[in-house]
């Protein structure tokens, strides 16, 4: 029997005693782990909670996702410290930020070109029927910097980038690799994980820039096929209506998003199960949960912004 | 001889299933002791958490004077600079060419080298495994054994005191096997360094061993050199050596 000599690991034991799981060795050493190594006793009584939480009759699903929620917190809490501590990665940031922007250009370009054109496209009969047709390039222009551009290449991006990451990494674990940088010394969280979360975390914010612009030329062009409207009244017409509300917000939830996309592939790929399975579960829940943390994320900073007055 | 790895009644389970309990041997300076062992009897979890990949439930862990439950993450990364690991997958990084794989760790712990004493040490680690000409080619143009031998090679990039050896002959033909089987001691004779082998492979056994510990049942069984355990009358030993 493990000794746990902190009086919060004592609580902890105690009131663990009336579940069959009290003797179970994996909940010693973890308490043992947490408690007795000197952990502040805010961290003591998180974790009794835990212990409550984790033993009751809640379902396994919602378990599951405090779990994941939690490691994840010490994930990210992590990415912080070694983010600020040196030696830092600049190469293999570089490259990252190659992999990641340079590569998703092509395809965020295209996305937007489309995303702009039939915006434009689909928009034009309402704005007929109430004839406001003049004001089309005000509004696509708008809803394309404000949401449409910023949240469709965000998930554009955590589809192909969220997925590439939780897949490399995941076929690193599987493969022994980052337990051999582990091995070596060389602190693979700083190399894999840092490097990948702030390239992710720069890259997007340009990407929906470019993508912004992009897809304005796609609305240029959609609002052409019916009608004649020049290239620079087009564009003074989008430019005109668009506040420092409309921009800042969208501009700031973009790094949100990247930071997002980076944190939860990497978590993903870096914890993933052993084997080919584990990997390609590990690329598909890193899209899914990215998409979602982005619908979260806007919605959250959509709200925030209203508050404070920028919106 | 002082010992340089020491573990003391170590324990280690994953859930319901039992892989050590009371497990205690010791390494000494430029000795060669051969882990042996069923498969799935716990040889691999041995030497991972004597690295610090896993962590053990009870018992201690004493590496090259440390406590390895005692090291922080910045403490750990140095005792593991000095203490190197051959995975029985090789785990050559597939991303990168056989230079960047040998440069990885080089670069992050000799930050005071130039380019060209870097370029030297990888050079020199690749002709002590006889496959310079490999320099500039990915691991996946490379066979089984040409790995292996890049793997090792990696391992002895930093000069460890340490090598562990997870099944460094798993999976290679026979002469290939014999081959990597020499190369260990030549290293150990020309590094001094000390090491842990896991191994059921008996043609390596034989040939690299200076001590041979028998892992049964999650305890030391018992150890001795390969010509006392040959002779030994114990069934559960003379099964290895049949």
């Amino acid at each position: 029997m493990l000794q746990i000599k902190n009086i919060y690991g004592r609580i902890a034991m105690t009131t663990l005693k009336g579940w069959p799981e009290y003797s179970h060795p994996d909940n010693l050493t973890m308490i043992r782990d947490s408690v007795d190594t000197g952990q502040p006793k805010g961290v003591c009584f998180g974790l009794l909670l835990l212990h409550i939480i984790r033993y009751m009759a809640i379902p396994v699903k919602m378990r599951q996702f405090f779990e994941m929620t939690g490691e994840l917190s010490k994930f990210t809490g992590r990415l912080f410290v070694e983010g600020v501590k040196p030696r830092w990665e600049f190469a293999e940031l570089l490259r990252q930020c190659y992999m990641i922007g340079n590569k998703s250009l092509g395809l965020i370009g295209l996305t937007g070109f489309i995303m702009g054109l039939v915006l434009t496209m689909q928009l034009r009969p309402s704005l007929v029927e109430y004839g406001v047709e003049s004001q089309l390039p005000a509004m696509v222009g708008i809803a394309i910097v404000r949401e449409i551009g910023p949240v469709i290449t965000a998930l554009i991006f955590a589809g192909k980038i969220g997925s590439s990451i939780g897949a490399e990494l995941g076929s690193m674990k599987v493969t022994e690799q980052i337990d051999a940088m582990e091995v070596s010394g060389t602190n693979p969280f700083k190399y894999l994980v840092v490097s990948r979360v702030v390239a992710s975390t720069l890259m997007l914010p340009v990407l929906v820039v470019l993508s912004d612009g992009i897809s304005l030329i796609g609305a240029y062009i959609g609002v052409n096929i019916r009608s004649v409207t020049s290239f620079h009244l087009f564009f003074r017409q989008v430019l005109d209506n668009l506040a420092f509300g409309d921009v800042l917000p969208a501009f700031i939830k973009t790094f949100l998003f990247g930071f997002a996309v980076g944190i939860i592939g990497c978590y993903k790929g870096y914890y993933s199960s052993k084997g080919t399975e584990g990997v390609g579960r590990a690329a598909n829940s890193a899209v899914v949960i990215s998409s979602i943390m982005i619908f979260i994320i806007d919605l959250i900073v959509v709200q925030v912004t209203d508050i404070m007055g920028v919106n | 001889m002082e010992p340089v790895i020491t573990i003391e009644h170590l324990y280690k389970r994953f859930g319901e299933h039992v892989v050590l309990q009371d497990f205690s041997m010791t390494v000494d300076k430029d000795e060669n002791v051969v882990v042996l062992g069923r498969s799935g009897v716990g040889k691999s979890v041995l030497i991972k958490c004597i690295i610090g990949l896993l962590r053990a439930d009870k018992g201690k862990i004493v590496v090259l004077g440390e406590d390895i439950e005692s090291l922080d993450h910045d403490q750990m990364d140095k005792m593991r600079a000095r203490v190197a690991f051959l995975f029985q997958s090789n785990a050559l990084y597939d991303s990168m060419t056989v230079r960047k794989n040998l440069e990885f760790p080089l670069r992050r712990h000799w930050i005071d080298r130039t380019r060209e004493e870097i370029d030297a040490l990888v050079k020199e680690a690749l002709s002590n495994v006889g496959l310079a000409d490999t320099i500039d080619m990915m691991p996946e143009e490379l066979s089984g054994g040409m790995k292996k031998r890049i793997a090792l090679a990696r391992t002895l990039i930093l000069r460890p005191e340490i090598i562990l050896y997870d099944e460094p002959t798993t999976g290679l033909d026979p002469v290939t096997g014999k081959e990597i089987s020499n190369l260990i001691m030549e290293i150990q004779k020309k590094y001094h360094t000390s090491s842990i082998i896991i191994s059921h492979d008996m043609h390596c056994v034989r040939r690299t061993a200076g001590r041979i510990v028998l892992l049964m049942d999650g305890r030391n069984y018992c150890s001795g050199t390969y010509e006392e355990l040959n002779k030994s009358d114990d069934p559960a030993v003379k099964q290895f050596f049949e």
